[in-house]
Parts: C-alpha cells; structure tokens; sequence
C-alpha cells in the first residue's frame, strides 16, 4: 500500500499540487484521473521519486520515503517497476536485452541461464516469445508497451506505475494492455498506479479511482460509484465524452443498465 | 555562470558517488572507448595527415634563407606537430565528433524518458551513462593523439619528398634534432585534460537536457562550442603552467 499524505509540490512559484492526500491499495489497479494539466504526473514522479515534493510525505508499506536516508529510497526503488507514457525502451539494445536490463543490474547474484529464463518467461507474460530478438525501432507502440511492462515486473516488482499506458494505442490495442495490466496485478497482488485521462481505461480496469482537478482530490471511489459521483468537475470530466454521455442516458433509460455495462466489461466483453 | 560552474561540479560528485558495479562500468567503458576511439581512428588519420603534410609545405615555403639549413624544417613540423597541433587540432576535431554525438546521446535518452527509467529502477543515472563516457575518453583521447603526432610528421615527410621541397636525409635529420623527451609528457597531459573537458562538458550539456529535438540540436551545438572555447583556454593555462 502506498500512502501519499498533504503533498505539495509548486513550479516556479505557480503550485501544482496542493495538498494531494490519498491511499493507493496493494492488489488493486489504481487509478489517477484527471484532464490535462491537474498534475496527475507530477504526483506519479513524486511517487516515485523523480521529482521531490515541497511539502508532504509519501510511504510505502509504512516506510517512510521522502526525505528517508539514500539507501532505504533505493531499496524502495528497487521494489518499483514502470511503464512510461513513450515506454522509454532503450535504443541501443534488442527487445530482450531490454528486459534483462533491471535484473543485470539489480540482481548480479542471478545466473546468466536464471536471467534469460526470466525474461522468456515476461516475454511470454505480455505475448511477446518471439520478438525477444527484434529492436524497439522495429516493433509497433503496442509492442513497446507491452516491452515496458516485461522489464517493469522482470524484477517481481512490487508496485507498478503506468504513465499513460494508452497513450498513441487503438482502442483495442489499449483495452488489451489495460487487461494485461489488470492481470499481472492481480497475479503478483502488485499495487498498481495507473495515469490517465481515458475513460475507456476507467470502465475496464477501475477499481480505485482517485480524481484529480487543479492539483486538488477531489473524489475518490470505485468504477461503480465514478457515474453517479456528487462532484460537478468528475460529472464535466467524465461526460465531456459523447459515448459516456450516450451510455449514461442508456443506464437511465434502462433503470442501471451502466452498472451492468461496467461489470459486463470486467468479465471480459469490453467497451 | 558560476552557477553553471557549480551545477557541473555537483553532477561529477554524482557521478562518482554511489557508482554501479566495478564490472559493469568496466564494460560499459569499454563500448565506450570503441565509440570514441575506434570510430575516430579515420578522421584522426586524415586530418594529422593533412596537417603535418600543409606545415611542411608552408614552413618550406617561408624558409628561403640559403643560410637556415633544410632539415630545420623536419624539425619545425615535429616541434608544431608534437606541442600544438597533434593534442590540440585532434582534441577539437574530437569536440566535434565525440562532444556532439555525446550530448546528443544523452539528450535523446533524457528527452525520451530513458534517463527517467534507469533513475526509478534504483540505477545512479551519472553513474552508469556518465562516468564510463569521460573513462573511456580519457583512454582513449591521448592514444588518438599519439596516432596523430606520428601521422602528422609522416605526412611531412611525404609531402616534403614528393614534391621536391626537401630531401628525405634532410627532413629525418629535422626531425632528430635537439628532441626534448618532455614534449611528449606535456603533448599527452593536455590531452588528457582535454579529454576530460570534452567529455565532461558534453556530458553535462546532454544530461541536462530538457524539451524536444530543439532542444537536443541544441545541447550538441552548445557542446561543442563550450568544449572547443575550454579546450582553448586549457590550451593556454598549460603552456603557460607547465612550459
């Protein structure tokens, strides 16, 4: 579990986050919701320790990682895997070697054989045996994605954060990584953070959800609970898009007909 | 630029504070050195060849005395070649290729996130990119100047013969005359802290790179004019210091 408690973090004077209070549940796909610009990132790289809020602290399992002794944050950072809005694969090395990376360099103790058994192993995870050979030029966006997500969990992270995975992606090329992403976090019972503005993501993989608006939370809840939320920012996110607005006027049309829509995507059916 | 100065002092304390394994830096010096040394091998050889080949033909062309003996020449070109031009032309013909493709590098790394994903997998950033670039260059760097300096006197030797301004016996004579076994030392200690400059500075402009492809252009462009003005100023301070 993460605990993110009165973070405040300003640039140049303009604040960007102000006072971000929240939990982020082991075992669960959490996610950050928010339009552009409401500091949904800034608040994944203070996470993850990319950037250092002014004010507040933010904990991981009851340690303490803000302003902690360096060692005691790199263990903690160790123990996170992430998934990056470009991927952030690296240019010079194939596919493979980009998922044996962490653990060359944060498990030496691990035998050559034990390294490449593992990365066959994520590579088959994500759907992606046969391209282990192949460099991140060659293969699609979704490919790399799903890249991230083999080098993000080839060290058995702890806690996983995507930044945007859908970003660039077809629907259904983004349903597909959301659904990969909810099963590995539920198959490694990981905390997961997931950034992003993409209701589609919300309906699929929602299972705690936490509104962002101005650099403020506003709400927080579950895919459930998001439609009928008493917050009129969440109401003029969430139905600024004509399909939500289409399906809301479905659900009261047919008396819950949404509820049903939400858990019929959980099983499976999709968007 | 104080502040500048300051920023470039605490990113080498980075760099060389929690560093990687011993095994992986090694090997990530050693790609390294073949980027920088290796590859340079050919515009080294062409440009030293050049230059020693031009400073013969001029220093031939000034020298109409009849009383100052030809192989004064040879000697001239090796004096030119060994104290200024191998250490301190390569260096800056290395700013340009090795400086520029550094910053770059790395500005491409920083601008696409990959800088991000080796910072939150626990990995020291400076460390594990930084500091095998500038061990690498400082390998590498003064066998590039070593390679020059006898180019450089070689290409002297062929020009001065083909074209008739002097004889062979003459240019070797030059050549062995009055060698001062110190130039050499100081030939290599510049090159040495050129290497350091170069690869320092265009680290630093690279690594600290932010926005898009502008802004990576940028970086190498800075990288390379910075590297070049140190190189000049170093150039000085050493000659003065240690001539």
């Amino acid at each position: 579990m993460i605990e993110v408690s009165n973070v405040e973090k300003s640039f140049n004077g303009t604040p960007v986050l102000k006072g971000v209070t929240c939990v982020f549940e082991t075992g669960k796909c959490n996610l950050l919701l928010g339009g552009s610009g409401t500091g949904k990132s800034v608040l994944l790289q203070c996470i993850v320790g990319l950037m250092k809020p002014d004010i507040g602290s933010i904990t991981f399992d009851g340690t303490v990682y803000t302003n902690n002794k360096i060692d005691i944050r790199q263990e903690i950072r160790r123990k996170i895997g992430m998934l990056f809005q470009g991927s952030a694969l690296f240019d010079s090395m194939t596919v493979a070697q980009n998922v044996e990376f962490p653990l060359q360099m944060l498990t030496p103790e691990m035998s050559v054989a034990e390294r490449r058994e593992r990365v066959e192993f994520c590579l088959k995870r994500v759907g992606l045996e046969n391209a282990g050979n192949k460099m991140p030029a060659e293969i699609s966006g979704g490919m790399k994605k799903r890249v991230g997500i083999a080098r993000a969990i080839a060290p058995n992270c702890t806690y996983l954060f995507c930044d945007e995975p859908n970003s660039g992606l077809d629907p259904a090329t983004s349903i597909k990584i959301d659904e990969l992403i909810h099963e590995i976090t539920h198959e490694y019972n990981i905390t997961t953070v997931i950034v992003t503005h993409d209701m589609n993501s919300v309906i699929e993989i929602g299972e705690h959800i936490i509104f962002l608006h101005q650099g403020r939370k506003l709400w927080d809840g579950t895919k459930e609970e998001i439609l009928n939320a008493p917050v009129p920012e969440l109401r003029d996110f969430i139905f600024s898009s004509s399909l939500v607005r289409a399906a809301k006027r479905i659900d009261e049309e047919t008396e819950g007909g949404m509820a049903a829509f939400a858990e019929e995507s959980e099983s499976g059916g999709g968007i | 630029m104080l502040q500048t100065f300051g920023s470039f002092v605490l990113f080498l304390r980075g760099m060389v504070s929690r560093t990687e394994r011993f095994n992986v830096l090694w090997k990530r010096t050693i790609d390294e050195a073949i980027l920088i040394g290796v590859d340079s091998v050919v515009i080294v050889s062409i440009v030293s060849a050049f230059i020693g080949a031009v400073t013969c033909v001029q220093i031939a062309y000034n020298l109409t005395n009849p009383l100052i003996p030809q192989s004064t020449i040879g000697y001239m070109v090796r004096e030119m070649t060994i104290l200024e031009l191998a250490p301190t032309i390569t260096s800056i013909v290395l700013a340009g290729k090795v400086g520029s493709s550094i910053a770059g590098g790395l500005g491409t790394m920083r601008i696409t996130e990959q800088v991000s994903a080796l910072e939150v997998m626990g990995i020291n950033s400076a460390s594990y990119l930084v500091f095998p670039r500038i061990m690498a260059a400082l390998l590498m760097f003064p066998l590039l100047v070593i390679l020059a300096m006898v180019l450089s006197i070689l290409g002297g030797y062929l020009a001065g013969t083909l074209t008739n301004v002097m004889t062979a016996q003459d240019y070797i004579e030059g050549i062995r005359l009055d060698f001062v076994p110190y130039n050499i030392t100081f030939a290599l200690i510049k090159a040495v802290v050129f290497a350091f400059l170069v690869s320092g500075i265009s680290s630093f402009k690279g690594f600290y790179t932010t926005g898009g492809a502008l802004e990576v252009g940028a970086a190498s462009t800075g990288a390379v004019t910075n590297s070049i003005i140190a190189i000049l100023i170093a150039d000085f301070a050493l000659a003065a210091l240690l001539l």
